[in-house]
């Protein structure tokens, strides 16, 4: 049966690896879309709309047309036709600079029937509100029921009951890349796409089904990329109009969105409100759970989120509705629907305990049948000096009030078969690993190399990764889910196997061994029996001759696992007279299986805390109810965390097994919980309504005092 | 332009313009005010003339001959500028992220100090020693921060990082041995959204025990 083998035997694997493409990254070598620059290039801008709903009753693009510089112009709506958000696409120009595609932009002449509009879910709600969608009834999708056992019954167990309503608002993602593509034709047929993507296969085959082209013909290339986030899956309008603004001007053309374009059309968590009735019994043991719910996806649908969450409820009723607004729809963002259920759930989880007079360690002890969190909160809560929290919510003296929260989260991540790979071993030693997956920054070219590297007794650096380029034909599937690395590593890990298998049988005529004697040593293989006898791996490569050695390999289920548990441990610290919440430091324990590189899991570890920082604290798009228009799309107004928001941060990789599984989402699901219930310690008045912004401190440090 | 006359029988209750919608431009949609004035602004950008100069720049050692607009920022330059040659300056290290001094991603130094290279005209950087993360390293030899960047893995998607370069190298040129609140404030014109700041301070320590 497959396996990786003994954590003691492992050179590399699961030991503090740095990443391949390091070197270029820190030089400004490294090229993402955004800095390819190709011979001949024109530049491709988007007229979008500024008003969230209106009929579009003139598009004039005489004049932009006539401008010099300009190559093309193109409408992307008909007259006739709706713009249902402010962000919509009306035109585009390709240009000789961006510049002038920017000059080009003020030239369309656009005339627009503006129509009532609704910017806010309670807008939407409201009766007699303008509606979204023509064909609805009203604004708000048909709820969508869950549950399970008797409610009523579980409600008559409970010794305590706490009824709430928590709000989060929708998130953008902020890709500090924006979405965009460099598009060049090479002939009538053929196109070269360089796609800031997550999902290079994707692109290729969505580009090529609008173009009408046979996927092979399009080839997608994602060397870096800068950021995704669940964001970056398709080509999107702007794709698709970059190729045909380039195929027009036979012309490689390229098309980044702009910053506040990125905030408006590139998608975004969709906010959340849960009513939610739980009861828990005096013994401390969740009885009902009775929630309605809604948020924002934007135009569409797609507002989910979890609840109840983590915990086990054995009586449970839910309903969910999706709120359609006019405003830019929601996209995949990092795990989503959970950071959201589970700021809700960890608060409500709270707040019960509280009432049964328990800690709320405890009170999560007994309703928590995942064995790994458990063994997770033993270790948190030492790691973080849980015996220091305050007793008393608020209960601490001064002006700046201490306390302490935990909450914790459940993710998937388990992979799939969707990668096809090739490893190569040619004669002159040097070694190739292929796939079409794609690195987002999250270390998989580097995990690929630590898998070939291990097999082979090579160095990372020996190993040559060709990973975001459709063009060897080896498809992998999107990065999404967190499922790139149990989806590529087996398969990665299998490939090398096999390869190393004929290079044994290479080999073994020469040792005079069987080929079943011989193994891998530190740039050796040698023979098991009698360790006199062995070769370089320059020797052994040497005997192929004419030959590469070019092996694939299965997705093995045995290498990878889903389902992973992570807890996180807050201390914060709030200034009573400036509402400031300072995070003090946050212990994320988090369980990923086996770490193929524990450094960049560390690395993704705080990257998911910190993004959970900033939705706790600081982020919330921002519209406006009287123009529809987002108020924050900028850098500056919205507001993501920057190196004054960052704490003490302590990644704790809890590897509970030897088997691979994803871990670029789950740790940012606990940290709003955590966060949240250490306010609360702190200054003994509960905000349930995120961001935790200071005037929403100190509006509830006045309503209680 | 034809559009004038259009506009004359506008019922503005009920219909609105949209003319200059490009970055950080309102576009008038309630105040005819705003509405007239933004497309004079308009006129006056894409009617006249636009002025142009060569100008000479010292990047990372090299002089280019340039020739810009007065608008050229010298992001713009470094990124897609082409000298009086014709070859491409594509110094691509330095992005274009914000594009309005909120983030840090366009860092460059300038006589030594850290300038956000998107806020700069091009034209306001002649005679001044311009540095871009392409310059840091010494050859083949990496500068102590890039060293350290690598070894604390101070970088995820990559994009942000050289910014962050640039900006540590010029705390360290100023001050050598930061302490972790100086790291911050030093860093904080930077934003990493992948969320690398705990082992960019870290790099940083480590790069000033170096130095
Ligand atoms: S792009 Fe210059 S500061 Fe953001
Ligand atoms: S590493 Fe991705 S934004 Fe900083």
């Amino acid at each position: 049966m497959a396996s990786w083998g003994e954590a003691s035997q492992s050179r590399l694997i699961g030991k503090r690896i740095t990443r391949l493409s390091g070197k270029e990254k820190v030089t400004g070598k490294a090229k993402y879309t955004y800095d390819i620059n190709r011979p001949g290039m024109l530049y491709g801008r988007i007229l979008r709309s500024e008003v969230p709903h209106a009929t579009v009753t003139e598009i004039d693009l005489t004049d932009a047309q006539e401008m010099p510089g300009v190559r093309a112009v193109m409408p992307l709506i008909e007259a006739g036709r709706k713009i249902r958000y402010q962000g919509q696409e009306i035109a585009a120009v390709a240009a000789e600079t961006d510049d002038i595609a920017k000059d080009a932009l003020r030239a369309i002449y656009v005339e627009l029937e503006e129509l009532p509009f609704v910017a806010t879910e309670a807008d939407a709600m409201a009766e007699g509100a303008p509606q979204v969608h023509d064909d609805w009834n009203g604004n708000q999708s048909n709820p969508s029921r869950g549950g399970q056992g008797d409610v009523e019954a579980g409600f008559a167990e409970a010794a305590v009951t706490v009824e709430a309503t928590y709000h989060t608002p929708v998130q953008t993602h902020v890709c500090l890349e924006t979405h965009g593509h460099v598009v060049e034709w090479t002939d009538e047929q053929n196109l070269t796409v360089w796609a800031s993507t997550q999902a290079v296969f994707g692109v290729r085959n969505d580009l090529a089904r609008r173009l009408e082209l046979p996927a092979n013909q399009v080839h997608v290339i994602t060397e870096h990329m800068g950021g995704g986030f669940g964001s970056k899956f398709s080509p999107g309008v702007e794709g698709l109009t970059a190729a045909r603004l380039s195929r027009m001007t036979e012309r490689p053309v390229k098309l980044m969105l702009t910053r506040k374009a990125e905030h408006l059309v590139a998608g975004n968590r969709p906010s959340m409100t849960q009513h939610v009735k739980a009861g828990a019994t005096r013994d401390g043991r969740l009885i009902a759970y009775d929630m309605r719910g809604h948020g924002t996806g934007g135009t569409g649908g797609g507002a989910g989120f979890t609840g109840p969450y983590v915990y086990h409820v054995p009586n449970i009723r839910t309903e969910r509705t999706n709120v359609a607004v006019n405003a830019g729809s929601q996209r995949a963002m990092r795990a989503p629907g959970h950071p959201q259920g589970a700021f809700a759930m960890d608060s409500l989880m709270d707040e019960l305990a509280e009432k049964l007079g328990m800690n709320p360690l405890e009170f999560r002890r007994l309703n928590d049948e995942s064995e790994v969190r458990q063994a997770q909160y033993t270790l948190g809560a030492q790691e973080i000096g849980w015996h220091r929290r305050n007793s008393v919510a608020g209960s601490g003296t001064g002006i700046k009030k201490r306390g302490m929260g935990v909450g914790s989260g459940q993710w998937g991540g388990g992979g799939g078969a969707n990668t096809q790979a090739r490893v190569n071993i040619n004669a002159d030693g040097t070694v190739e690993a292929i796939t079409g997956t794609q690195d987002l920054g999250t270390g998989i070219r580097t995990a690929i190399a630590i898998i070939v590297a291990e097999e082979f007794g090579l160095t990372t650096e020996d190993i040559i990764v060709k990973i975001g380029d459709s063009a060897p034909g080896l498809p992998a599937g999107g990065s999404g889910g967190s499922q790139t690395t149990p989806s590529v590593a087996p398969v990665i890990k299998t490939a090398a196997a096999n390869a190393k298998q004929k290079l044994f049988e290479h080999v073994a005529p020469l040792l005079q061994a069987p080929v079943d004697d011989l193994r891998i040593g530190t740039g050796t293989i040698y023979v098991a029996s009698d360790r006199t006898k062995t070769v370089t791996w320059q020797q052994a490569t040497g005997l192929l001759g004419q030959e590469t050695i070019s092996e694939g390999g299965e997705w093995d289920r045995e290498l990878r696992q889903g389902g992973v548990a992570g807890t996180q441990f807050a201390e914060v610290e709030v200034d009573t007279q400036t509402g400031h919440v300072k995070i003090l430091k946050i212990v994320a324990v988090q369980d990923c299986g086996l770490a193929i590189n524990r450094l960049t899991t560390e690395s993704q570890i705080n990257g998911g805390v910190i993004m959970g920082i900033g939705q706790t604290l600081l982020e919330e798009r921002i519209m406006d109810p009287m123009t529809g228009r987002m108020l924050n799309a900028n850098l500056e107004d919205y507001k993501v965390p920057g190196t004054h928001e960052i704490p003490e941060i302590k990644p704790i990789v809890f590897d509970t097994h030897r088997k691979v599984s994803g871990v670029g989402e789950p740790p940012c699901i606990p940290t709003l919980g955590a966060i949240a219930n250490a306010v609360y310690n702190a200054i003994g008045v509960r905000i349930r309504e995120l961001p935790i912004t200071p005037d929403k401190v100190l509006n509830a440090l006045a309503e209680k005092a | 332009m034809s559009d004038k006359d259009k506009k004359q029988d506008t019922n503005i209750s009920r219909r609105s313009f949209i003319k200059g919608v490009g970055t950080g431009t309102v576009a008038a949609t309630v105040a005819p005010a705003i509405l007239v004035s933004d497309e004079k602004t308009a006129e006056a950008q894409t009617d006249q003339a636009i002025s142009k100069a060569e100008i000479q720049l010292n990047i990372n050692d090299t002089l280019y001959e340039i020739e810009v607009e007065a608008r050229t920022t010298l992001l713009t330059v470094l990124r897609d500028g082409t000298d009086t040659g014709g070859n491409n300056v594509d110094l691509t290290g330095a992005k274009l992220i914000c594009d309005r001094g909120e983030c840090g991603g366009c860092t460059v130094l300038v006589d030594g100090k850290a300038v956000y290279a998107c806020m700069m005209l091009a034209m306001d950087a002649q005679g001044k020693q311009i540095t871009t993360v392409e310059g840091i390293a010494n050859g083949d030899n990496l500068h102590p921060i890039q060293e350290a960047f690598i070894k604390h893995d101070a970088m995820m998607c990559g994009f942000c990082t050289p910014g962050f370069i640039v900006s540590s190298v010029a705390l360290l040129n100023e001050n050598r041995k930061p302490t972790l609140t100086e790291i911050k404030e030093g860093l904080s014109g930077n934003t990493c959204r992948c969320g690398t700041y705990p082992f960019i301070f870290d790099a940083v320590e480590t790069a000033s025990e170096k130095m």
